[in-house]
């Protein structure tokens, strides 16, 4: 019977609150990773994942402390080891894959510089080999120019290259163990897709054990041999990929698998959609930043020429990655960033390209949420005083008929009435997005833009404010333009589809149609969106040339 | 990006000329508006009314304050300064040899007060937390926030009147070695330092410890580097600027102190030469002292955004 | 997050844990305020009456801090003193805080021209040294209270302006703020509602640091002869008189010094140890 690499046995890590307080926070974790397998840790925000992964090299961050237990790798207590043998384990035996790497490079350094300093920290190897075995960690990561990339500082390369470029500053020392955290969570899709191919061809290739942190079970399904599913500092359910994918035993864990599979609704067509009178209409609307050129065209064209139409009672997403300028749109349509071509057309009236060119009742129709609920909502005043503002405003409300109301608000938004004397930074995230619907719910609006509301929240968390949205839809019949980049976020809630890519509209789909994308960076955008099969990626055909005319490295 | 670079420092430097119209435009007001009429000021009370009057047009006091103004910047661009009402000397040469004197003053108290400040707040941030760097913060605040002519009458106090080491005045024209240069600048260079050190260690060590704090040194820890790597490679480069942007901050802390400073120990230099002209009402040359004073100020805090500016990285 | 000052807002919420440095230093500027507000019925001899044959003397039962240049005590002329240097401060502070805080608030929400104009303006004002400024205009408009205290606030008031206004530019950026705009909020709300009370923690920690610099400008105006004049004298004008007590050692140079020390030390302690609010989401 083989050891094990790495063998963790009743873990504990205290934290201390600003107040003083000390917090278990890791309460008693068990964890054995083998020779050559990889981990995943997968959990939602505060579960712990990403200190467990970091006491592999015996360090815990500000604030927190390992105070108990034994975390041995390959044979070391990293616990009980003084600082000094812990630093000459780090880089040498366990190597540490930053979750934001642009972050974490020096923006003063080059990156060659970074990349190799572990070798001249632990001196295991001279400046010119070191140098030459970065090399080749370029080329098996598929980074560009791999020759002078080295050269060039932190911040003239992107951020898919630099989340590469962080793994082969951990490789570069030949650990035995190497932590993954939450590497790809920051990326797009498409980008996504090939650092993972880079990461597991070189571990693979290596045979290096390694920890992934990650909160996306299909990301994890890809890359790893056992899952460890964690909650509130302990641990809930360990298997195999396989044993967890199809047979989960724990509650937790099938509520984080159902959370992975939305359901789509069953939307009853709508038969005379020809005669009626759509809610909003789009035409041609160009947003730009910037100063103007002669013919009037802004210097940074955001959204280019792009035209839409939703019914009342129907659901229009907005698909992009980063950059596309889908944001943008959104607060076009809101007037909070005025077009400069193109008209918005509102139950049948034009609106202003601004919000100070609208009426205040055009403006009460069209809400929009935000999401970031923590700069969303103001920190200063309690949940009470946010949701009475837009009563005041509005509708004038005041007194007891006001505070009914407020009650009625939080009950639809599914809060208790405890809340309403609470300030927002008391509240977890998934509460504040609530509070963020009320907010725009008090207003009785028709429309509803939602920009990325999910996007800042934990799977299941964002999966239960999905079905608020749809309750609320049958409730009082508003329609929503939902905008993300989570395409099966999307696809739970909302009719027709629209993809865009740098600031132009390329396709429209409905739900039903998803299948069948036609333009080609809709059929890259699809496929690139990981499944729930640990096979996915090792089967997935993407054609190289749309690769490289759509994928933005 | 050089492009970048350099019109960003040109635009700092014609912020400093314009902010510089409007300085000396704010001291011309102000001295313009120093109660008394000159003119009778000058002749004494008993001057007749049309001795006034003549005296006023030979000083061209009753032109309109634009042309006044506009005449006197003239005069400064041509190094005319004015002749003092209190001497009948030209400005300049009154200034000479005390602005000499003001600048060694300052030089001296800089070559001492920035290698120590720079030295206890870099270290300070590095072992912050400990016993050491509590007794530097409480150190700088204590002497931060009490008035310079205090840390002079305790330095006095202290060397002069119980230790008897050193003279309570200064007198440089009694230098006759180095023994002497000793004895007459120690005090006042001393109280200088005090504040100014002060000032520089807090926002150095500021500096520092927000580069301490960052991803990317938490990075170089996970490597395995150790404390005086992390903070030579990793945190020093980037601390830099911010460093620099704090020592000519600090350093402009110097034309306040130095006024206090050449009172207390009555040293003949540019700052007590204003006092003096404020006490006498002799215009030109409190505007001439004025505008040298706004000058260094200027030039300093100039200095330090294009500092700040320069240092980004992210402009190479 | 420099706006989230929900922990600072005093006597509305519970659960605060003071600490005892920021008691000490709380306890010793309400001793002098109750002292400046006092000073007249609690000096124990008056201020102009000459009680000592011996001046400068030394520290006795009857004259607590000794005797002054002309056999004054010392003791009750700084009770009296504290009158002026704390008076004339903390009127000078409010004055320039109260204006560069909305200014600054008005000029970040409104931006445009309203606020290159004001910024280049004040922070041309921000150019000039103190010491400088105060000199000059005090020997120009004269050495009267209100003038003193007009001076100290305009000199203070681009510090201000600056901090207020790049806090309320920081928050301006805030989504929510966004929000009350697209709802057809207008600027006087914005400005009162929305953004002040999320800056008000830190303006109130930079009035304090503010009211300090002006204590150690005035301190040093008096003790240049600009100050305060007499008959009456605030704790600078008191070591002017008495400096030529200092080779003697003289406690009437040592403790006007000490007693503007202890203010200003105060402030400053009490800033630095503000006390948090216990904000603990596990105790739920």
């Amino acid at each position: 019977m083989t050891v094990n690499l790495v063998e963790i046995r009743n873990l504990r890590v205290e934290a201390t609150t600003d107040a003083g307080r000390r917090v278990e926070i890791i309460k008693g974790v068990d964890l054995d990773i083998a020779r050559g397998e990889i981990v995943a840790l997968i959990g939602e925000s505060g579960s712990g994942k990403t200190t467990i992964a970091m006491t592999l090299m015996g360090y815990a961050r500000q604030g927190c402390a390992i105070t108990g237990g034994e975390v041995r790798v390959a044979g070391m207590d990293m616990v009980s080891l003084s600082e000094a043998e812990r630093a000459r384990i780090r880089g040498t035996c366990v190597a540490y894959v930053p979750q934001s790497a642009a972050a974490a490079f020096n923006p003063a350094l080059t990156i060659m510089d970074q990349v190799t300093e572990v070798a001249r920290i632990h001196r295991f190897m001279s400046a010119a080999e070191a140098q030459a075995k970065a090399l080749l960690l370029f080329k098996a990561l598929s980074l560009p120019e791999p020759e002078t990339i080295g050269n060039r500082y932190p911040h003239q390369v992107s951020g898919g290259q630099l989340q590469r470029l962080g793994a082969a500053m951990a490789l570069i020392g030949q650990p035995k163990v190497v932590i993954f955290d939450e590497p790809t969570t920051a990326l797009d899709v498409t980008t996504q897709v090939e650092v993972l191919r880079a990461f597991k061809s070189v571990t693979a290739q290596h045979n290096i054990a390694g920890v992934y942190v990650s909160h996306d079970l299909a990301v994890v399904a890809q890359i790893a041999d056992r899952i460890v599913v964690l909650k509130d500092g302990t641990v809930q359910e360990t298997g195999t990929t396989d044993q967890i994918l199809e047979d989960a035993q724990h509650p937790y864990t099938r509520q984080l698998l159902a959370a992975f599979r939305p359901k789509t609704q069953q939307r009853a067509p709508d038969h005379d959609g020809a005669t009626k009178r759509p809610l909003l209409e789009v035409d041609n609307l160009t947003v730009g930043y910037g100063p103007r050129s002669r013919d009037g065209q802004p210097l940074i064209n955001a959204v280019q020429a792009v035209s839409l139409k939703l019914d009342r009672g129907r659901n229009l997403g907005i698909i992009g990655e980063s950059g596309c300028g889908k944001s943008t749109l959104a607060r076009a349509i809101a007037g909070i960033l005025p077009a400069h071509a193109g008209n918005i057309v509102f139950n049948g009236r034009e609106l202003g390209k601004a919000g100070r060119n609208r009426t205040r009742n055009e403006l009460r129709e069209i809400q929009i949420v935000f999401q970031h609920a923590d700069s969303a909502l103001n920190p200063a005043k309690s949940v009470g005083d946010i949701l009475r503002r837009p009563l005041t405003f509005y509708h004038g409300m005041r007194g007891k008929a006001r505070d009914a109301r407020v009650n009625e608000l939080l009950d639809l938004v599914r809060l208790p009435k405890s809340v309403r004397h609470r300030l927002p930074g008391e509240l977890s995230g998934g509460q504040k997005q609530r509070v963020n619907f009320a907010r725009a719910l008090a207003a009785e609006p028709t429309l509803i833009l939602c920009d990325e509301i999910t996007s800042a929240l934990d799977t299941v968390v964002a999966a239960a404010v999905v079905e608020l949205l749809k309750e609320l839809q049958r409730e009082l019949g508003i329609s929503y333009i939902f905008i993300s980049h989570d395409l099966s976020v999307v696809e739970a809630i909302c009719d027709e589809i629209i993809v865009m890519y740098r600031g132009q509209k390329v396709e429209q789909i409905t739900t039903t149609r998803l299948s069948a994308p036609q333009h080609p960076y809709t059929r890259l955008l699809f496929s690139s969106v990981p499944k729930l099969d640990p096979d996915w990626l090792d089967n997935l055909k993407q054609d190289a040339d749309e690769l490289r005319a759509y994928s933005q490295r | 990006m050089k492009k970048q670079v350099s019109s960003l420092v040109v635009r700092r430097l014609l912020i400093a000329l314009i902010t510089l119209v409007i300085v000396s435009f704010a001291v011309f007001f102000a001295t313009a508006l120093l109660p008394g009429d000159t003119a009778t000021i000058l002749l004494g009370q008993s001057a007749t009314p049309e001795a006034v009057e003549g005296l006023r047009k030979a000083m061209h006091l009753n032109d309109p304050a634009i042309i006044r103004f506009l005449k006197w910047m003239a005069g400064l661009f041509q190094s005319d300064f004015g002749t003092s009402y209190a001497n009948n000397v030209p400005v300049a040469t009154l200034i000479r040899g005390r602005f000499v004197n003001t600048m060694k003053l300052a030089g001296l108290t800089a070559s001492i007060a920035v290698p120590l400040a720079l030295t206890l707040g870099i270290t300070a941030a590095i072992w912050r937390g400990t016993l050491y760097d509590r007794i530097v913060t409480v150190g700088t605040i204590g002497i931060i926030s009490v008035p310079e002519f205090m840390i002079a009458a305790l330095a006095v106090l202290l060397f002069a009147v119980y230790l008897k080491w050193l003279p309570a005045l200064s007198l440089t024209n009694e230098v006759k070695s180095v023994h002497d240069l000793v004895r007459i600048y120690a005090m006042p260079v001393m109280t200088l330092t005090f504040g100014v050190s002060a000032q520089m260690i807090r926002m150095t060590r500021a500096a520092v410890v927000e580069t301490l704090n960052t991803p990317y040194v938490e990075m170089a820890l996970l490597k395995g580097a150790s404390r005086p790597r992390i903070v030579l490679r990793h945190a020093l480069p980037n601390a830099l600027g911010p460093i620099v942007n704090a020592v000519a901050l600090s350093l402009s802390y110097l034309l306040g102190g130095v006024i206090i400073v050449e009172t207390v120990f009555n040293y003949p230099g540019v700052a007590k030469l204003m006092v003096d002209a404020v006490s006498t009402r002799d215009l030109p040359l409190i505007q001439t002292c004025a505008m040298i004073f706004c000058l260094g100020y200027l030039a300093l805090i100039t200095a330090a955004d294009i500092v700040a500016v320069l240092s980004n990285p992210r402009l190479r | 997050m420099t706006y989230s000052t929900s922990s600072e807002r005093l006597g509305m919420r519970l659960g605060y844990r003071f600490n005892l440095v920021g008691m000490s230093a709380l306890g010793i500027i309400l001793l002098w305020t109750g002292i400046a507000l006092f000073a007249p019925r609690i000096i124990p001899h008056s201020v102009g009456e000459i009680v000592d044959t011996d001046y400068f003397g030394p520290m006795s039962r009857d004259l607590w801090f000794g005797s002054d240049y002309l056999g004054r005590d010392i003791f009750s002329r700084i009770l009296m003193g504290a009158r002026y240097t704390l008076g004339i401060s903390l009127a000078a502070v409010t004055i320039a805080c109260f204006s560069g805080v909305a200014l600054g608030m008005t000029a970040a929400v409104a931006g445009g021209w309203f606020d290159s104009m004001l910024s280049r303006f004040l922070d041309a004002l921000n150019s000039i040294p103190s010491k400088l400024f105060g000199l000059v205009v005090v020997a120009a408009v004269g050495s009267s209270i209100p003038a003193l205290i007009g001076t100290l606030s305009v000199i203070y008031t681009p510090g201000a302006y600056r901090f207020a206004r790049a806090l309320a530019v920081n928050v301006n950026t805030m989504d929510f703020i966004v929000v009350a705009r697209i709802r057809g909020e207008r600027l006087p709300y914005l400005i009162a509602s929305e953004i002040l009370p999320n800056i008000l923690g830190p303006v109130l920690a930079d009035l304090g640091l503010r009211f300090v610099f002006i204590v150690l400008l005035l301190s040093g105006l008096s003790f240049l002869g600009l100050g305060v004049q007499p008959p009456y004298a605030d704790w600078g004008a008191l070591v002017r008189e008495n400096i030529a007590g200092l080779p003697f050692g003289a406690p009437a140079v040592i403790f006007p010094s000490l007693a503007i020390a202890s203010l200003t030390i105060s402030v400053n302690l009490l800033i630095d140890n503000l006390p948090r609010r216990i904000r603990d989401r596990g105790a739920e």
